[in-house]
């Protein structure tokens, strides 16, 4: 019994994971900290709104929907205001970043 | 489908334990705090998909939103002290 709901929360769900694995590869992988604030900024906030999306799906119109809608609505907000927030800090303390002609000296 | 969801916060645990290694192994401390910052928000999703596999969403989902904010203020209250100190970067 396949319905309708099932397969957009499965779809969404599965979607937002992959989203959050390349979001904690980039945070490994990229050289930089300036760099490392994209990945823990937008592919995180797409990765977590899609699964949240897929939640809301499955829990059809009740208040827990609307609970969900509400961290929804707050992730949307708070996660990049923190990514910037950092970012800020660490331009104030002096971090430069690093551009390849400072990799060669 | 409460087997998707026990699967997927298998997988999210996973997902959730990679940035562990830039808190450990951060050269500055900018690196830990976005590992850290990366780790709490990712664990506000985690805790939404426990609610679905324990079938007790209208218990967890208030721990989300507590969650949440609480992990907002403190990520803000960190970024505003080290933009006000002096950082030592040893690298």
């Amino acid at each position: 019994m396949i319905d309708i709901t099932s397969v957009l929360t499965i779809f969404f769900v599965v979607s937002g994971i992959f989203f959050l694995l390349i979001g904690s590869i980039g945070t490994i992988r990229l050289p930089d900290f300036y760099s490392r604030t994209h990945a823990t900024s937008k592919s995180d906030t797409l990765g977590m709104m899609l699964i949240i999306i897929g939640l809301i799906i499955f829990e059809g119109l009740t208040i827990n929907s609307g609970k969900l809608f509400l961290v929804l609505m707050f992730i949307l907000l708070a996660n990049p205001i923190g990514a910037h927030a950092l970012a800020r800090a660490a331009h104030n303390s002096g971090l430069s970043p690093s551009f390849l002609d400072n990799e060669k000296d | 489908m409460e087997s998707f969801f026990l699967y997927s916060a298998v997988i999210l645990t996973a997902i959730i334990a990679v940035p562990a290694y830039r808190v450990i192994k951060g050269p500055t401390v900018f690196d830990r705090l976005v590992g850290t910052n990366a780790i709490a928000t990712k664990t506000i999703v985690l805790i939404c998909l426990i609610g679905y596999v324990f079938d007790r969403i209208g218990m967890f989902i208030d721990i989300t939103l507590a969650y949440a904010i609480l992990g907002f203020i403190g990520s803000l209250t960190i970024a505003k002290y080290f933009s006000t100190t002096k950082v030592r970067f040893d690298d």
